[in-house]
């Protein structure tokens, strides 16, 4: 299987690079990130609970069972994060060391 | 007199008419959404770069989705346009907002919450699977997305969202193993003379119905779903149909909900009086035929007042814009808000009837085994919630929630608080009503440690 969600239609856009989890990840301009990971894999992250892997559940922002993170430890919501040439992303949530940057 | 600031919470079809409505009568009121562009759910937009044609998105609801969006575009002068902007809280007049960590506040002195719904859940073993996801996310996936949830697809749960899922699945082109149905066909029948109130929509529901037929896509009814399959991700259904007979699935994904589920928490935060709604099974803030909830100045509109549907949201965001107005002492047409009323009152008709044909199972969500996971978020499962109430003794939902942090996740109750107040009720021998319900929270969504208050210059 190539990856969970199967596109239908709408192929015929210009792709966009991210990277996830240090590998490149070739998504579709106008994809979410949710989409873009799940084209290509069967799933996006681990339960913090260890119940399992998880990906995604509600898709309008409802159940936060898609959270992500940047490098620099700040959390994204995979489903109503828009794809964008560059962004890099981690399905774990990063070391203890890494926290967000306030200032 | 300054001019009143009106504050309208969401921007599918009531808010839109809402604020169409209050553009009309000279107001400029602020649309805050959550959403990156207008539209709702159900008339969820696709993005810009995308070209399927509104037919092929929404099918016989084309015209009224291509309406409600060209409505909100020309509002864009008229409006205070708040995209992608959470309100995570609410303080007296004072709305507490979030957009890009960036938070910001919002006074009002008429508030219209048109806050929408979520699928309803109920818990079934192998359902935080990959693979298994709301009836909604199908819907998302395939309307912005132009995705598929999985390569072959079990639809499941009840409600007139499972047969339009499955038809447009079907229509996509995609392989749907089944659909299962936990409603009996008999309540089907014996609901069409209510349905009738809404010929039109009644006609719809037969027509996916037929093509799903005309497809060879089996669609069962008094279903038992026993178990999601898999062992990391789905891999099939277990279930039993109407007559007792165990059938199995293979599938790699399932979209699966009860009907919906209204979003109340800034109703609940703004302190408006709730009742339990015995026919939709589930709490509701009380509100007059107009939308006036019991806190003055809070106005509810839409399926988060009450779920009854897109062309009612339009009718009841309307009609809430008007109470607002009529409220303020500005005029206001009688003849059209009898007008709202009347088909408003149609709607309800025809909701009645959609109770009748897919009631709630809540046999389903009391009868999940110990070790099935009620809680998605944290892993909880029915088995802990029984014991919150036999051993702790816990008399509602809150304290259940307090002892055993079910409806604590960052769902915050969303997704198992249905199923948790069946358990609790049938482990105290109570009614639902009895029990009560989980308290609106704020923030009403999980803030990153990364937000910061907006620094004005």
């Amino acid at each position: 299987m190539l990856g969970r969600f199967v596109r239908v239609a709408e192929q015929d856009r210009p792709t966009v690079e991210l990277e996830v989890d240090g590998s490149p990840c070739q998504a579709l301009e106008g994809d979410t990130l949710l989409v873009a990971v799940l084209s290509q894999r069967n799933t996006l992250r681990q339960s913090e609970f260890g119940d399992g892997d998880r990906a995604g559940f509600c898709l309008m922002g409802a159940c936060q069972d898609c959270w992500v993170w940047t490098p620099t430890g700040e959390r994204l919501r995979a489903c109503t994060t828009q794809v964008s040439a560059g962004l890099r992303v981690m399905t774990h949530p990063p070391g203890e060391d890494v926290w967000p940057n306030l200032a | 007199m300054a001019e009143p600031r009106v504050v309208v919470i969401g921007a599918g079809p009531a808010g839109i008419r809402a604020a169409q409505a209050l553009v009309a009568a000279g107001l400029r009121p602020a649309v805050v959404d959550e959403g990156l562009c207008s539209g709702g759910q159900i008339y969820r937009r696709q993005p810009a770069n995308f070209k399927r044609p509104y037919e092929a998105l929404y099918g016989f609801e084309a015209k009224k989705a291509r309406a409600v969006h060209t409505t909100f575009d020309d509002l864009s002068n008229a409006i205070d346009y708040h995209p992608e902007t959470l309100a995570w809280n609410l303080s007296g007049n004072t709305l507490h907002l979030v957009r890009n960590d960036i938070a910001d506040t919002l006074d009002f002195d008429a508030l219209i919450l048109a806050t929408g719904a979520t699928d309803r859940l109920l818990p079934l073993r192998g359902w935080t699977l990959p693979g298994c996801y709301s009836l909604g996310a199908s819907q998302i996936a395939l309307k912005a997305q132009a995705c598929a949830i999985g390569e072959r697809v079990v639809f499941l749960g009840t409600g007139p969202l499972l047969y339009l899922i499955s038809y447009q699945y079907a229509q996509a082109g995609v392989d749907v193993a089944a659909v299962l149905d936990t409603s009996p066909f008999s309540g089907q029948i014996g609901a069409l003379p209510v349905m009738a109130s809404r010929p039109s929509m009644l006609a719809k529901g037969l027509y996916y119905r037929a093509q799903l037929t005309a497809r060879r896509i089996p669609v069962h009814t008094s279903v038992i779903p026993l178990q999601i399959e898999g062992e990391t991700s789905v891999s099939g259904v277990r279930f039993r149909t109407g007559k007792g007979k165990e059938q199995q699935l293979v599938a790699d994904a399932v979209g699966m909900g009860f009907h919906l589920r209204s979003e109340t928490q800034l109703a609940d935060l703004a302190h408006c009086e709730f009742d339990f709604d015995e026919e939709l099974a589930q709490w509701a803030p009380v509100a007059d035929v107009d939308g006036r909830s019991s806190v003055p100045g809070v106005y509810l509109a839409g399926d988060g007042a009450r779920i009854l549907g897109a062309d009612s949201a339009e009718i009841t965001g309307e009609l809430a814009a008007l109470a607002v107005l009529s409220d303020l002492e500005r005029p206001v047409s009688g003849q059209r808000v009898q007008k709202l009323r009347q088909g408003r009152e149609r709607m309800e008709r025809f909701r009645r009837g959609l109770a009748m044909a897919f009631p709630w199972p809540a046999f389903l969500a009391r009868g999940v085994e110990y070790d099935v996971l009620l809680c998605r978020c944290e892993a909880i499962s029915a088995g802990e919630l029984r014991s919150s109430a036999s051993q702790c003794g816990a008399p509602e939902l809150n304290r259940a929630k307090a002892l055993i942090r079910v409806g604590m996740g960052r769902c915050q109750g969303r997704y198992c608080g249905h199923a948790a107040a069946e358990v609790l009720a049938d482990m105290r021998g109570e009614s639902l009503r009895d029990v009560g319900r989980l308290r609106g929270q704020g923030p009403v969504k999980p803030l990153s440690c990364n937000t910061r208050m907006k620094v004005s210059k």
